[in-house]
């Protein structure tokens, strides 16, 4: 009965509500734009050099793949309840599991890339006399940037939907007006979290294809 | 240190190896509503993508899905679920299949569309036809790469399953969010050990099936399926 009840009296969105609620959604999105952001960086700048490792050194490349592997089967829940006794309730326990997952899909692209160099153009280089590391900059990591930009758009679009996980630590973003909508049985911030979520994926897909397309126009992959 | 000791407690508690809230209860549901979304996913995803992938037919369509499923916060769709269907395991499995479906169609859309066509030349030479040529030459070749898209969806759902508890259901996702509710740490703490070594046993027993499946004459080209399958998280 209180469920038919609550039908009546809560529509899927009430915008009256919404409209008085604006700064609350600002904070949510800015929150979670935050928590994304500085996920992907931090997790471009380790995975560059663990993907030029294990490129460079076959000795490194099945270990950093195995344990970035290992990490990334932890499901994030779990993840975020192993720090929460030593981190707390705070962005570090957030940010410690997202930018590991980050690492693991970006390292992967990163490798995919250079080793998509063919070794004709790696030898003409040689033959021009670059030495290896003008070679890395020049030669072989611009000739793996549509697979590392590929990398950023699938780690920035899995971190927007993991974000919303961290509502339970109490952060989350858009995922913490969804959180909200369960606690307080009210269907408005459940759908318009939801919304504001997947539209961020998207918006933050198409503007990393954008830049993509503008820095890397020789391939015009999707 | 005493806090591990605390968790180390807990596991060899005897009184949370039995009853409703034990361990065994616990990993029984876990499983099942992980099992039963995975089946019906693939029931649905499999055909699918294959069919898309042999005929060639909306390409576009079986590699945005991935994009898609990616996008779609899990947390969110299982609380809507919960909103329309109410308590009962209805809205995990809808929710776990809606999660489970994406990885699955656009691996075997990929895996098919890489078959070699001097292979499916060949097959035609040798007078197979449409779906022998399917079914005797394409499928057995692509199976590293399906198997790679059912156990990305299979960790998924295991994972995923754990948000169950924050809608009345059961599985190991009851001791992190009971831990979480009572700031009970210690509990929190073995519910995610749990978590985490379910989703692994998952991994691993799957890449062991995987191991078997594979047709003995392409084990050579099975190293690489892992690492063309897209990467895909949702919990």
């Amino acid at each position: 009965m209180g469920k038919v009840f609550l039908e009546v009296v809560d529509p899927w969105v009430n915008w009256d509500w919404v409209s008085r609620h604006i700064p609350l959604f600002e904070d949510a999105l800015l929150q979670h734009v935050r928590l994304t952001v500085v996920a992907v960086v931090v997790g471009f700048l380790l995975s560059l050099p663990l993907g030029v490792a294990a490129y460079r050194w076959r000795l490194f490349r099945n270990p950093i793949l195995a344990v970035f592997g290992i990490f990334y089967t932890i499901p994030s829940v779990a993840l975020f309840a192993f720090l929460v006794p030593y981190t707390g309730l705070s962005e570090t326990t957030a940010e410690v599991g997202l930018i590991g997952y980050t690492v693991l899909i970006l390292v992967r692209n990163v490798l995919v890339g250079l080793e998509s160099v063919p070794p004709d153009v790696i030898d003409a280089a040689d033959g021009m006399g670059y030495r290896p590391v003008a070679r890395l900059l020049r030669i072989e990591i611009p000739l793996a940037l549509p697979a590392i930009f590929a990398g950023i758009r699938i780690a920035t679009v899995t971190t927007i939907g993991l974000v919303t996980i961290t509502a339970i630590i109490g952060l989350g973003g858009a995922g913490q007006l969804i959180y909200q909508g369960l606690i307080l049985n009210f269907h408005t911030p459940l759908v318009v979290g939801t919304a504001l979520s997947i539209a961020l994926a998207f918006i933050a897909d198409g503007a990393l294809l954008v830049a993509q397309r503008l820095s890397v126009p020789w391939a015009r992959t999707a | 240190m005493a806090f591990l000791g605390d968790v180390l407690m807990w596991f060899t508690d005897h009184a949370n190896w039995s009853g409703e809230n034990g361990i065994p209860q616990r990993l029984a549901e876990h499983v099942q509503i992980s099992a039963e979304s995975v089946l019906i996913a693939a029931v649905v995803a499999l055909p699918l993508g294959v069919a898309l992938g042999h005929f060639g037919r909306f390409g576009d369509l079986a590699i945005n899905i991935s994009n898609v499923g990616r996008a779609l916060p899990s947390i969110a769709i299982i609380i809507i679920a919960f909103q329309i269907f109410g308590l009962g395991d209805t809205p995990i499995v809808i929710c776990l299949v809606a999660l489970a479906i994406p990885p699955m169609v656009t691996n075997s859309y990929v895996a098919l569309r890489e078959v070699d066509p001097d292979i499916k030349e060949a097959a035609r030479g040798m007078g197979f036809r449409g779906l022998a040529q399917l079914l005797r030459v394409e499928l057995p070749l692509v199976v590293p790469l399906v198997m790679a898209g059912i156990r990305t969806s299979a960790v998924q759902v295991v994972a995923t399953a754990t948000l169950a508890a924050l809608i009345g259901g059961g599985g190991f996702g009851r001791y992190v969010f009971d831990g979480l509710a009572l700031r009970d740490y210690t509990t929190l703490f073995a519910g995610a050990v749990l978590v985490a070594a379910l989703a692994m046993a998952t991994e691993l027993s799957l890449s062991g099936l995987e191991r078997l499946l594979v047709p003995r004459g392409i084990r050579v080209l099975r190293a690489p399926a892992s690492a063309r399958a897209a990467t895909f998280k949702t919990a």
